[in-house]
């Protein structure tokens, strides 16, 4: 059975296959779990350098890293599984993580714990121990715990809990090597992880026992620990109860009979008990373990006092936000007019060519590569880069804390801040950011939204046309009328997708002081992933649209496109076809405007003409590498849909901006 | 209830008129009340010195009016009925919202206990009445609303009342502390709140409020979490007194 399971797995996706393929000789595997924001990726960062490969758990989306790591002569492979709180089914992630530790069976799981809130974090290593795999606990963060007076005695805490523990400072790499000899040790010796089990509350450990005795006698091989199923079963998890229903009804009678006794000792229903029970093991394990001294008022909790004030709290979110982006476009335009006077040393990025075949589809594709320097470098690594740092010090959490109430005008909840920020460096990234919401229609909605989001590319059509030809203010305006249509049009499709949605949970860490080298670590990761997905796309889209340009086959275009772009947009026949390429590249709008009429545009088009143009060109259909990262993520369906949706909606209000404009 | 005790539809409207009023307002005032219920200042004031001989409200003619723990209790639990009937009236026979207000507050007085467990059954345990306020929790020994569900063959007083009043963790004050006592919703809401380490019997406080109904920032095992308004009208505690 387990095996079936393993094969089944590996066959769905062939990407996890070539990661199999490339990690063929590890001698041994270990995952990394723990709750979110713990310091696991920095772990893994650390670990494993530039050594991983980060894509999607088979079928799901969501994300799955994973690296190679060299220790002592063994190639060790790591994988860093979601941050979750329990392994309930509440999401997604919790069923990836607990599939994967019963079944693919790493050799160690490294528990990543917070020092400063070890109960809470103990709760989920409680449920690991269950999972009866050979574990390491990695007290991470003691330098912040300190500062809280917060003291951690490991080698108390490793007898409570029978396993191994090593105290950490991720972010300074302190206590890594440690960690990782203590994973070497347990990995070839497991008898350092002893089979104590943690014990609930006397009726509840009676009944447990006997499910897990009744499941051991029934042999069901479910893949899971007996005694683990035997809690869920008491809990009344819905997957593991399907599971054993399909093999044993009366095993899942029985549990009902145990439940329901439960139920009457503590007038409370069980699983409820269950979580209370374990919050109190997993209190006593922590305040066994640890040391509260004289609490005084720490920098960080004066700091979140103004973060979240009723007022300052906002301003300083518009600061974050606000400051976020202008350091993007500040530093993105100026470097991208550095990059791209270097390039037009070379070759002049000029859509319009003739010559052999060959000729203009390495122009195409030059021009993709272009394209693709252009704005990775100048604009998505600066943005990366100052969005770690902010991310890691903690505020960010604060500004979801604030924004809360507005986002869930358009269905969503404070979380979702997040990947709208990301959007106005670029979408594709933004639309991956959506993993950290719960639902799949919450991703939905916020890539939605995303796509609404004038990214760097599209930053450059709005301040190459507008601000330099018509006026910073209505550069400005546009922006103004972009957070309009999200807001309206998240509402329509709130309409449009129907189901239930979830409230904000989030945990409020506390702040930190950001290491600059852990966000340039970061940086490199989520722009790589981001250039093998769009670079692609780039070279071989260009490539064919340059090709069909200059032999013509796209003149048509302007006169199908004339009815809404001359008589209902009231711009030049010329701007169809530069709403075609829009959609390979947004900035192709300013880019072949240009190379068809120099830089004197305020010959060719009035202000008007500009404000309209960049408009459609903001809410037109994303880019090709955001329709198929929506085709990828969700469906070519949903895909399209956007893409249609886009359309009439920069076209509609395109042409009812063209007539509010034309009344004055 | 003894009989001495019962009371009349009366003195429930005004105590829920009370408990309305004062969910948006710092004190109330008898104009409020005169105004809400349609009834002369005069005799407004006349029977609210009654409600405080009863023991129902505090009331001073300046200060204006304060509903003391039992008074509380009975205002909740008929604004509870109000807008349970609001929602079925709405949901179920489909009547149009200008009638909902004046048919709910006729109902309500009537409306027994089980009646009430039953129909708060058939709606899902909804939250919110279809103006958007908020659904008191019920007064019934259940720590969730999975457990009045799983409990259907004991009748309501055979589940008994619970003593203390329960607050929404939204309404707690800072520096009170509030033990997790009853969270509504499905089976997806409690576990996942479970998982958090909200869980019954925990003591909890509130840090923060967020402006603009925005979330609850709730101190809990330790740690600190910030909670959405709709999840945290779900979350009820008993006042722990210090």
């Amino acid at each position: 059975m387990n095996k079936l399971t393993k094969t089944e797995k590996t066959n769905k996706s062939t990407e996890s296959e070539n990661i199999k393929e490339s990690l063929d000789d590890t001698d041994m595997t270990i995952a990394l779990a723990g709750n979110a924001n713990v310091g696991k990726s920095v772990i893994f960062n650390e670990l494993t350098g530039s050594n991983q490969i980060v894509g999607n758990w088979p079928g799901k989306t969501i994300e799955r890293a994973e690296g190679k790591l060299h220790f002592e002569g063994q190639n060790i492979h790591v994988i860093d599984l979601p941050g979750i709180y329990s392994f309930s089914t509440y999401s997604m992630e919790e069923i990836v993580s607990r599939e994967y530790i019963a079944f693919e069976k790493p050799d160690v799981v490294i528990n990543v714990v917070d020092a400063a809130v070890l109960e809470r974090n103990l709760f989920f290593t409680t449920q690991l121990k269950e999972m009866n795999v050979p574990l390491v606990v990695c007290i991470n963060q003691i330098d912040i715990a300190k500062q809280k007076g917060i003291v951690i005695d490991t080698g108390k805490l490793s007898a409570a809990l029978g396993v191994p523990v090593v105290a950490t400072v991720a972010i300074r790499g302190e206590g890594l090597h440690e960690l990782m000899e203590a994973v070497n040790s347990v990995a070839h010796n497991k008898s350092e992880n002893k089979i104590t089990t943690l014990e609930y509350g006397a009726e509840v450990e009676t009944r447990i026992k006997s499910l897990t005795n009744r499941i051991e006698s029934e042999n069901l091989n479910l893949g899971y620990p007996s005694r683990w199923v035997a809690i869920k079963l008491l809990e009344n998890d819905p997957e593991i109860r399907k599971l054993v229903e399909s093999k044993a009804k009366n095993v899942v009678h029985y549990s009902y009979k145990l439940a329901k006794e439960i139920e009457n000792i503590h007038k409370e229903p069980s699983f409820s008990v269950i979580a209370a029970e374990r919050y109190s093991l997993a209190n006593r394990i922590a305040s066994g373990a640890q040391k509260q001294t004289e609490i005084e008022i720490t920098f960080s909790e004066r700091l979140d006092k103004i973060v979240t004030h009723r007022i300052f709290g906002y301003v300083t979110s518009a600061i974050v936000i606000g400051g976020l982006l202008l350091w993007t476009f500040v530093i993105g335009t100026n470097l991208s007019n550095l990059l791209s006077d270097a390039f037009s040393f070379f070759t002049p990025v000029d859509p319009q060519v003739s010559g052999t075949f060959v000729a203009i589809l390495w122009n195409g594709a030059f021009g993709g590569i272009v394209a693709g320097i252009t704005l990775v470098i100048p604009f998505v690594i600066p943005f990366y880069i100052m969005l770690s740092l902010i991310e890691n010090s903690g505020i960010l959490t604060r500004v979801a804390f604030m924004i809360d109430s507005a986002m869930h005008t358009i269905g969503l909840h404070g979380k979702a801040l997040i990947p709208l920020i990301l959007g106005y460096g670029c979408n594709v990234p933004a639309i991956d950011q959506t993993r950290i919401l719960e639902t799949r229609r919450e991703r939905l909605l916020a890539s939605y939204a995303v796509t609404f989001a004038p990214c760097a590319a599209r930053t450059i059509v709005i301040l190459g046309l507008v601000a330099i030809y018509v006026s910073v203010w209505w550069a400005i305006a546009l922006y103004a009328i972009d957070i309009l249509v999200i807001f309206t049009l998240g509402r329509v499709a709130l309409k449009v997708v129907p189901g239930e949605t979830t409230g904000l949970i989030m945990e409020m860490h506390s702040f930190k002081i950001p290491s600059l080298s852990v966000a340039l670590k970061q940086t490199w990761v989520r722009t790589k992933s981001l250039i093998y997905f769009v670079f692609p796309i780039y070279i071989l889209g260009s490539a064919i649209l340059q090709g069909l340009y200059a032999y013509g086959v796209l003149n048509p275009v302007n006169y199908i496109l004339a009815p809404i772009t001359v008589y209902w947009l009231g711009l030049p026949m010329i701007t169809g076809i530069l709403l075609v390429f829009a959609v390979i590249r947004k900035e192709f709008t300013l880019l072949m405007l240009v190379a068809l009429f120099g830089t004197h545009l305020a010959g060719v088009l009035t202000p008007t003409q500009f404000i309209i143009l960049a408009l459609v060109g903001m809410l037109f259909t994303p880019c090709l590498s955001v329709l198929s990262k929506l085709a990828l993520e969700f469906s070519w369906k949903a895909s399209g849909t956007i893409a249609v949706a886009n359309f009439f909606t920069a076209v509609i209000i395109g042409g009812v901006v063209y007539r509010i404009i034309g009344l004055f | 209830m003894s009989n001495n005790e019962k009371l009349s539809a009366n003195i429930e409207e005004y105590l829920e008129s009370i408990y309305k009023i004062s969910q948006s307002e710092e004190s109330v005032k008898t104009s409020r009340i005169s105004k809400d219920l349609g009834i002369t200042a005069a005799s407004v004031s006349e029977m609210l010195k009654r409600l405080d001989k009863m023991g129902y409200v505090e009331y001073s003619q300046y200060k204006g009016v304060k509903l003391t723990g039992k008074g509380l209790k009975i205002a909740k639990n008929i604004t509870r009925k109000h807008r349970l009937l609001e929602r079925f009236l709405h949901d179920i026979l489909k009547l149009k919202d200008h009638f909902l207000h004046d048919q709910a507050c006729e109902m309500e007085h009537t409306l027994s206990d089980d009646a009430e467990r039953a129909l708060c059954q058939v709606l899902e345990h909804p939250d919110k009445c279809p103006g958007d306020s908020v659904i008191p929790a019920c007064d019934l020994k259940f720590t969730t609303c999975e457990e009045c569900m799983q409990r259907q063959e004991e009748e309501v007083n055979e589940v008994g009342k619970r003593h203390e009043n329960l607050i929404p963790i939204m309404e707690l004050e800072k520096q009170q502390k509030g033990k997790v006592s009853f969270i509504r919703g499905d089976y997806k809401v409690i576990r996942r709140l479970l998982d958090m380490g909200i869980t019954i019997g925990a003591s909890i406080s509130v840090i923060k409020i967020a402006p603009l109904s925005g979330p609850v920032e709730v101190a809990i095992r330790g740690s600190k979490l910030a909670i959405g308004r709709d999840i945290a009208c779900n979350v009820f505690v008993e006042l722990i007194q210090d």
